[in-house]
């Protein structure tokens, strides 16, 4: 198979290849370039190299099966991927979280936010051998996703947020941790501020490279920090506000000239938002106490004494359930049974909770949304994640699909470089933060 | 006065060439006729409607029906701040669509996944090749006839020039 460029590309020009196996090309993407010297005259992108089927997968999966695998395609930030398929669903079958755990959504996924950002400019400024500012944003980054491990249990492959709610509580020690991240971070935007505002290496390198006019960013279909680097004020958490966003307080910081510089500023100040955000949110939802349980019974024992009569006993629940107790899940699941877990403390000592339990796991019931399809998006990392679901009535989606915002981000990388040094393809590339696992689905 | 809604005045403006208007879960969705997909597009996206934003396309596959692929057109308006759905049936037979590309330039991309995951044709389409798989797949994996676990042959070495 020829290649478009190599179809189009003049005799005396130079091809050459970038990536999949770049260190640059910080996920797997080949970028062939038509050259004259240093100039790109043509670019062809060549994606795919992650495809591993997920909309297929899902498909086969069920609703609550299937949760895992949105973990895995913006993995800087899984809460939010989670966040989107867990709403769309929710939207399909008419019911709401409970508001503690929207306020927890929120945190969550603001959190996550700041965890992209970060990664993206970490990217972003090692790429222009800002070291010193990468190993800063790193180390902030870690401080964010201490946090997220404490509540969720991991640092990636959250899975936290459930359709219904969220999966835990809140840990009851997260002040701490959560202070000095927010601390951490304020120091970081501080500290880069003052590193790269006024670089005169850094200005060079990103300042009117790869400028993207607002009409370019629309009919390209730019969404997140990209487009509003452009000027487009366009923001899923104030156009359309899902959880609890119409209730907190925050700005939308816009660029002027959608260059690099703009993408890069446009992220700082928004980590900034997304602090207040979580600032004002957490007041919102005060920490329950750490639930220890010194009288407890196994669960062994407690599902025999309830054999004869109802057990009162409290149960002693595995480590990893951790969170969501009896007296807390109420306040972070919806209440329709058909389409949450029962409490474990109830599928252990009653017959309804086993029966729900029982039901909500077997094959060909579960989550039986009604038929028809809908499309919700929240506002991720990059732009606007959104899922677009056709049911049939049973409990495996008929179609899933997932609008990636960097999918058609990338897909100007082509024009955007046009014209600029091969030097200027790196940093452009850093700053639309392409996520492989997101692109290529 | 309560704002009239995109799907009723499209409904009321192209009354033989929408086939139905729906409004399930608050999302507004238009079904049309295949040829009438781009003068809708090009309706759409002038002012006073303005719906500037392509936000996504896909397609569905209802195996078993007559026409059996439906193409899903998600449009969003950034001055009015609505979306809007499109929905296009095509069959089996005469896999071709109207392409979007000279409207919107992320339908390159997005027309290129359809054609790789689902095998339809869009006509006027500058580069229409396969996205995410490899040249010399067979098949298209999304199709409801394509199983799960299916293998594919191993492609020979390329050969030096």
């Amino acid at each position: 198979m020829t290649f478009r460029i190599q179809k189009e590309a003049k005799k005396e020009s130079m091809l050459i290849n970038m990536g999949p196996s770049h260190p640059a090309m910080h996920g797997t993407i080949r970028i062939m370039l038509e050259l004259d010297g240093e100039k790109v005259l043509n670019a062809e992108l060549e994606v795919g190299y992650l495809h591993r089927g997920f909309e297929k997968t899902c498909e086969h999966k069920t609703y609550f099966n299937l949760l895992p695998y949105t973990d895995r395609l913006n993995y800087v930030s899984p809460l939010i991927n989670n966040l989107g398929y867990v709403m769309t669903v929710e939207k399909l079958l008419g019911i709401e979280a409970p508001e503690r755990a929207q306020f927890i959504r929120v945190i969550m996924s603001e959190l996550s936010r700041i965890s992209d950002h970060l990664t993206a400019l970490a990217a972003m400024t090692m790429e222009c051998g800002a070291f010193t500012a990468f190993l800063y944003y790193i180390q902030a980054r870690e401080e964010i996703w201490r946090v997220i491990e404490q509540t969720t249990g991991a640092r990636m492959t959250t899975s936290y947020i459930r359709i219904g709610g969220v999966r835990a509580d809140l840990h009851p020690e997260i002040d701490p941790l959560l202070d000095k991240a927010i601390a951490s971070t304020r120091q970081l935007l501080k500290d880069c501020h003052g590193l790269l505002d006024k670089n005169k290496i850094w200005l060079n390198r990103t300042r009117d490279v790869a400028v993207v006019n607002p009409e370019m960013a629309i009919n390209y279909g730019f969404t997140g920090p990209c487009l509003r680097a452009s000027g487009v004020s366009y923001d899923v958490r104030k156009a359309h506000p899902y959880c609890t966003y119409d209730q907190v307080r925050f700005e939308i910081p816009l660029g002027d000239n959608g260059d690099n510089f703009d993408r890069y500023m446009v992220r700082m100040k928004e980590m900034e938002q997304s602090l207040r955000i979580i600032e004002q949110s957490r007041k919102k939802v005060p920490l329950s106490a750490p639930t220890i349980i010194a009288d407890g019974i196994e669960p062994v024992e407690a599902i025999r004494a309830s054999r004869t009569k109802k057990a009162e006993a409290k149960i002693i629940l595995s480590p990893n359930l951790e969170g969501s107790e009896k007296d807390v899940y109420s306040r972070l699941m919806a209440k329709e049974k058909k389409y949450t877990i029962p409490p474990k403390e109830d599928t252990y000592t009653n017959i309804e909770g086993l029966i729900n339990h029982f039901k909500f796991f077997m094959k060909g019931h579960g989550i039986r949304p009604p038929k028809g399809d809908v499309y919700f998006s929240v506002e991720g990392g990059s732009g606007e994640v959104g899922y677009y679901i056709v049911s049939d009535g049973t409990d495996k989606p008929y179609r899933l699909h997932l609008r990636g915002p960097c999918f058609h981000i990338v897909a100007a990388l082509e024009e955007m470089i046009l014209g600029h040094y091969v030097a200027d393809i790196i940093p452009t590339f850093g700053g639309l933060n392409m996520i492989g696992g997101e692109l290529d689905r | 006065m309560e704002k009239k809604k995109i799907t009723e005045i499209l409904k009321e403006k192209f009354p033989e060439k929408i086939k139905e208007i729906s409004s399930r879960f608050g999302d507004e969705t238009v079904a049309i006729e295949r040829d009438f997909l781009r003068g809708l597009c090009v309706f759409l996206m002038k002012e006073p409607y303005a719906y500037s934003m392509l936000l996504d396309l896909t397609c569905v596959d209802y195996m078993g029906d007559d026409l059996r692929f439906e193409m899903v057109y998600h449009l969003f308006s950034i001055s009015s701040n609505e979306r809007v759905r499109i929905k296009v049936r095509l069959s089996d037979k005469d896999l071709n669509i109207q392409s979007l590309t000279p409207l919107w330039k992320n339908a390159n991309w997005l027309e290129r996944e359809v054609y790789d995951m689902f095998g339809v044709r869009f006509e006027g389409h500058p580069y229409l090749v396969r996205l995410f798989m490899y040249d010399g797949f067979e098949g298209h994996p999304l199709r409801k006839d394509y199983p799960l676990r299916k293998r594919q042959p191993i492609i020979p070495m390329r050969k030096k020039e």
